[in-house]
């Protein structure tokens, strides 16, 4: 089965109709989709701006990061549910959205940025713990996630327009492809 | 001159109409005031919860609610800013829109509430105030800044 057909398949299941259409529950959860932003996004932004050495430079890294990090789970997790669910309550063109896919590829590149980083520099925090600015490669992590984040919020916000739809047909060919909308050929 | 015909006026002004007119600028607008949520919310949350002794407990609160304080106040004028175009390009729809209120209201008191209340016990010497201020501080802080959030995304369903 293709994703495409998969998400056919989950339009058309009962509660992905029931949760299109709620009057309630699909801006509940929406706007918990936005109010963990402050949750999981902020402290992210805090723990990039500490690895910048822009904020909290009194704060040992390690400290800052072990005690959002619990945090930064929960909203994580409130942010990831309450995605899929939106996913779910639309799926088809959201899988076919411009701004969904560009936001996945953001997601899984901040989600290669932390592995890297803790891997890497991150293994020899003890080091640089209390330096009010951390060395270079602990900064470009910061930096990178700093601007992905930025990048997931914007193109997360444009999935909410219908620019690129499969449905609004001309479009480019290259919109067309990154979309993946079946057009009959002229 | 009433709220009403101050809010007809905002409708008829140059910057709200070529907001208003443009494919992108609203999107893209409503993108950043987004960002400077997520920072102002980050930064007011980490004092808040610090507040409540649930995050950073080693650290004093003053020395957080510090080191915060320019992101808090920078996002915070990125949001008032990018919110005030927002605002420019649909005052009317927002004038009959009940979440508006309520997310302007919690605004209002967020921002009072700050400058009064919770200042004062963020800054002050941990030991001359008692603990259950703080947390009261920062409940109240926590719950009108949700009820921004909440209310603003829910302009979005209304009308």
């Amino acid at each position: 089965m293709s994703l495409l057909a998969f998400c056919r398949w989950l339009s058309e299941t009962r509660w992905s109709v029931a949760l299109h259409e709620s009057l309630w529950v699909y801006p509940l959860v929406e706007s918990t989709h936005v109010w963990s932003l402050a949750l999981f996004v902020g402290f992210a932004v805090l723990l990039d701006l500490r690895l910048l050495g822009l904020s909290l430079r009194r704060v040992p890294a390690s400290e800052v990061a072990r005690r959002l990090l619990p945090w930064m789970i929960a909203g994580f997790v409130l942010m990831v549910v309450t995605g899929l669910l939106l996913f779910y309550a639309i799926p088809v063109r959201t899988y076919q959205s411009v701004f969904f896919r560009l936001k996945v590829i953001f997601l899984a590149l901040a989600g290669v940025n932390v592995f890297l980083f803790h891997s890497g520099v991150w293994r020899r925090v003890a080091e640089w713990d209390r330096d009010p600015v951390p060395p270079k490669s602990a900064r470009l992590a910061g930096a990178l996630s700093l601007m992905l984040w930025i990048g997931i919020i914007f193109a997360g916000r444009m999935i909410a327009y219908n620019w690129f739809d499969c449905d609004r047909q001309p479009q480019p060919a290259i919109v067309n492809w990154a979309a993946g909308c079946a057009v009959e050929p002229l | 001159m009433t709220l009403l015909s101050f809010f007809e006026w905002c409708e008829t002004t140059l910057l709200g109409q070529t907001i208003r007119d443009s494919l992108w600028l609203f999107p893209v607008i409503e993108a950043i005031h987004l960002v400077a949520f997520a920072v102002l919310g980050g930064t007011t949350l980490l004092v808040d919860l610090r507040l409540l002794g649930l995050a950073l407990r080693p650290e004093p609160v003053a020395r957080l609610a510090e080191d915060a304080s320019p992101w808090q106040w920078g996002s915070l004028a990125v949001a008032i800013a990018s919110g005030t175009l927002l605002f420019l390009s649909e005052p009317m729809k927002l004038y009959y829109s009940e979440p508006f209120w309520v997310k302007i209201t919690c605004l209002g008191l967020a921002i009072l509430f700050n400058f009064t209340v919770r200042r004062r016990v963020t800054l002050a010497d941990e030991k001359s105030v008692r603990p259950v201020w703080g947390r009261l501080a920062a409940f109240v802080s926590i719950a009108l800044w949700s009820g921004v959030a909440w209310g603003g995304r829910w302009i979005g369903f209304s009308g």
